[in-house]
């Protein structure tokens, strides 16, 4: 995202070709990211990535600063659109059709994906108002069907009973984690096939953090979710599969336990060890 | 602030023992001292100032409606005036002027270096004396007095009248003068001034208007003309009906006349005769007298009464003696005319134009130039925008208007001279930069994330605009409307080119249809302070009406300034709480 935080790839020449344990049982693969490449201007972010994600399943993106985590999430529902001098090459298929296909719908993509970010952004507006916004700027107008959408979403979030009585009151007023909650709540209140969160605990207290992690796992299942984190103990708790990422190379890719447990690959092993990151 | 901290951080290292804090202390400079205190000298000469101008102006506002004690001078040659102290001033006499005092005199003067002390005495009487003001210096003075009898009264025509009551008439017939509150009096008074103002109603309002319908009948004539010919069937029809109407309007014409001769000839019965100082008498109709009062004589509550009765003729009257007197109301009516109409104009189109220059616009070399130009818009010197005002809007955009749809007019043009529209124009013109600026600085300031988080829940680019940023960024772009109100208020160099003048016949709104007329010429505070000070027959009566109308031009920019704040600040509150 910040142009600052990333550093130019290096030549690599030792780079050893990704290794794959995914984990299925899911509902067979739901994104398919084929050979992406990606530059800030001059600068290489993403090189040669190439995963697919399984449909219900949690899957973790982990990683030192700079590798191009965000970067890859944010290419899944097209944030990175509004980056000047970006250049992508390659394809995201979300249900075998390539999201970045000229005269690909964006708007429509992103009603179909919902995204959390790094920090709790709710809108100035009322609570009820935030929840319903993907709903409102979608044409919908029926009252009830909002108001049963704005309640659902915030049980599924674990937030009604907290806020249920204070609806009409303004999302800015909440604690941090609450409106990290709310964001949550925002994000599947369209019931969007894909959950996006790009590092959702980083500005959180440890007991926000873990309500947010309990809900990650009560959405797992019904959401296919994508997360990024920094925080190896959150990965491994959370997800099903974890990819771990390096100087803009996917390293290894596959099932968690078998990633923080016995990775295949060097790298990831001095990683999540503590050697680096 | 920065360096009010710094001190405080550096403020416990005097306790700390010499022995304890090795080495030397922080020294001046990196303590920030001498920064903290230019900051604050800085901001004392701005608050000095800005107080000096606001107390210079209000102290001598504030005080012009005072009725001031009457003094009458006997001078040692005999001369006697009469009238309210003005202001005192140091003068040079004259050699010639010093030799005919008395040694005393001579000794004192030459004591102070020449000069002597002398007082402008306000003595009204200008049709007697053909002098509203005259210096008399101490040395010359014999006695001074006060008496209780002597009264100050404000007329219509030649301003204020100091003297006597020497008698009145009621219906012609003489009646014994027993002080201003005798009921008799106060009846008859208010009574011709009822009358006056009835003439003043059937004048403005019903010839008005019949002369209004008069015009129409004619233009109608004329357009006709213009598009049939002289010889045509329509023209001839046209002509009928003017002539009939004409007959109508003529009877109720003569009707209202013979109205107004009534009370005329009823006013002209109510007559008072004046005696100034000397004796010399003059007799005016009691419609021409707007207030009288014993300015040696009265309670606390009589000067109050006079002081605030002013202030209400002030401000809901018409100007009278050349607007040296009399009320502003057309001009205040005016100043908020235009300045709403203007910011019903720049508000939209700067915030419209900030919109697309902030985040539609690729931002490149293109947008750079058009910002610094537009920066440098708010540089160019105002009379350059009333040039601009005057030949593209009134002259040409006017002029176009006039040939297309009121051809039946010309010559004489209707929107092809200066009036309320295009002075709002101009002003808008002039004070767009502002509103561009700030709502670009505000939409700049609207988080990255917010807009992410919405483009993210599938809202299209105007959506989160209209939903999320516009929002957000009201406060700020409040703030730049705010300001360019204040400008546009104070404005006044452009709008003597584009549509202002001294003395505007009409009110741009009144019950005639369309009832809003943004064509006509209007009255405005500031050109009105300019016009009082600066062109008026007599400056030094101008003067105290310079200092109260800009003292109104303050408070009603402020007014306004306060209203926006707090508009601003409810919409500011929305987004208060947050906890980043």
């Amino acid at each position: 995202m910040n142009m600052e935080s990333i550093s130019p790839i290096r030549p690599d020449n030792n780079f050893e070709s990704t290794v794959y344990h995914l984990k299925t049982g899911g509902n067979g693969t739901i994104l398919e990211i084929n050979n992406l490449r990606l530059w800030y201007g001059a600068a290489q972010a993403l090189n040669n990535v190439q995963m697919t994600v399984e449909k219900g399943l949690v899957t973790a993106l982990i990683g030192p600063s700079g590798c191009g985590k965000s970067t890859l999430l944010r290419c899944i529902n097209r944030m990175n659109d509004l980056v000047d001098g970006l250049k992508i090459e390659g394809e995201i298929r979300l249900h075998s059709e390539d999201i970045y296909n000229r005269g690909a719908d964006v708007i429509a993509l992103r009603k179909r994906m919902g995204m959390v970010f790094q920090k709790p952004n709710p809108f100035p507006m009322s609570i009820y108002e935030n929840v319903i916004y993907p709903l409102k700027v979608d044409g919908v107008n029926d009252k009830a069907f909002l108001a049963e959408t704005c309640e659902r979403a915030l049980k599924a979030s674990a937030l009604w009973n907290e806020v249920k009585d204070r609806l009409d009151q303004s999302a800015l007023g909440m604690s941090g984690g609450q409106q990290q909650r709310l964001c949550i709540a925002r994000a599947i209140a369209a019931d969007p096939e894909v959950l996006l969160m790009d590092e959702p605990c980083s500005a959180l207290d440890p007991i926000a953090t873990a309500k947010i992690e309990d809900l990650i796992n009560e959405l797992a299942g019904q959401y296919t979710v994508v997360i990024v984190t920094h925080n190896m103990q959150q990965a491994a708790r959370v997800s099903d599969n974890t990819a771990f990422m390096y100087l803009g190379r996917l390293i290894e890719y596959g099932d968690t336990e078998v990633i923080f447990q016995t990775p295949k690959s060097g790298k990831t092993q001095d990683y999540v060890t503590g050697r680096f990151g | 602030m920065m360096s009010a901290m710094t001190e405080t951080v550096a403020a416990p290292a005097d306790t700390v023992p010499m022995s304890q804090s090795a080495g030397r202390r922080t020294d001046l400079r990196s303590r920030g001292e001498p920064a903290l205190w230019s900051l604050g000298g800085a901001l004392a000469i701005g608050v000095v100032m800005i107080l000096g101008f606001l107390v210079l102006v209000f102290s001598n506002g504030v005080a012009t409606f005072i009725p001031k004690p009457l003094t009458v001078v006997t001078a040692i040659d005999g001369t006697v005036t009469a009238g309210e102290p003005f202001r005192s001033e140091l003068y040079k006499p004259t050699p010639e002027e010093i030799a005919t005092l008395t040694p005393d005199w001579q000794e004192r003067i030459k004591a102070e270096n020449g000069y002597a002390s002398r007082t402008l005495y306000r003595m009204g009487n200008f049709d007697i004396y053909g002098e509203d003001f005259r210096w008399v210096p101490d040395f010359a003075v014999a006695k001074f007095e006060q008496p209780k009898n002597l009264l100050f009264f404000e007329r219509m025509e030649w301003g204020a009248f100091v003297g006597t009551v020497k008698s009145f008439k009621i219906d012609g017939v003489d009646q014994a003068f027993a002080g201003l509150g005798d009921p008799k009096f106060t009846k008859v008074h208010a009574d011709s001034r009822e009358r006056a103002e009835a003439i003043r109603n059937i004048e403005r309002g019903d010839i008005g208007a019949i002369n209004h319908a008069l015009d129409v009948e004619r233009l109608a004539l004329r357009k006709i003309e213009l598009s049939a010919g002289r010889n045509s069937a329509e023209f001839k029809a046209a002509q009928d009906r003017l002539n009939s109407v004409s007959g109508d309007l003529q009877k109720r014409y003569d009707a209202l006349t013979a109205e107004v001769q009534k009370l005329r000839a009823a006013n002209a019965g109510n007559t008072l005769t004046l005696a100034e100082i000397g004796g010399r008498e003059k007799t005016i109709e009691f419609s021409y007298l707007v207030r009288a009062y014993a300015a040696n004589d009265m309670n606390l509550a009589q000067t109050l009464g006079v002081y605030f009765s002013r202030w209400w003729e002030f401000l809901s009257a018409e100007p009278r003696e050349a607007n040296t007197e009399g009320g502003v109301f057309p001009a205040i009516f005016g100043t908020a005319a235009m300045t709403l109409l203007m910011v019903i104009v720049v508000a939209p189109f700067g915030v419209l134009t900030a919109l697309y220059l902030r985040e539609y616009a690729k931002q490149g070399r293109l947008v750079s130039f058009v910002r610094i130009s537009v920066n440098n818009l708010a540089g160019v010197p105002s009379i350059v925008y009333g040039v601009f005002g005057l030949g593209f809007f009134a002259y040409m955009l006017g002029g176009s208007i006039d040939s297309l749809f009121y051809p039946e007019r010309l010559p004489n043009p209707t929107f092809g001279t200066g009036g309320l529209l295009w002075a709002a124009l101009t002003l808008a013109l002039l004070t767009v930069p502002v509103v561009i600026v700030a709502t670009e600085e505000a939409l700049a300031a609207v988080p990255r994330s917010t807009r992410e988080g919405s483009l993210a829940c599938g809202a299209s680019k105007w959506q989160t605009i209209r939903y999320i940023v516009l929002p957000r960024a009201m406060p700020g772009v409040m703030t730049g409307v705010i300001l360019a109100m204040a400008r546009g208020a104070g404005e006044v160099a452009p709008l003597m080119l584009v549509g202002v003048v001294k003395l505007a016949p009409q009110l741009p709104v009144d019950g005639i249809f369309p009832f809003v007329h943004l064509e006509r010429s209007f009255m405005h505070l500031g050109f009105h302070i300019f016009d009082v000070g600066f062109q008026s027959r007599n400056a030094e009566a101008g003067k105290p009406m310079v200092f109260v109308t800009t003292v109104l031009l303050i408070a009603l920019v402020t007014l306004v300034n306060a209203t926006a704040i707090i508009v601003r600040s409810r919409l500011k509150k929305r987004f208060a709480g947050s906890q980043f």
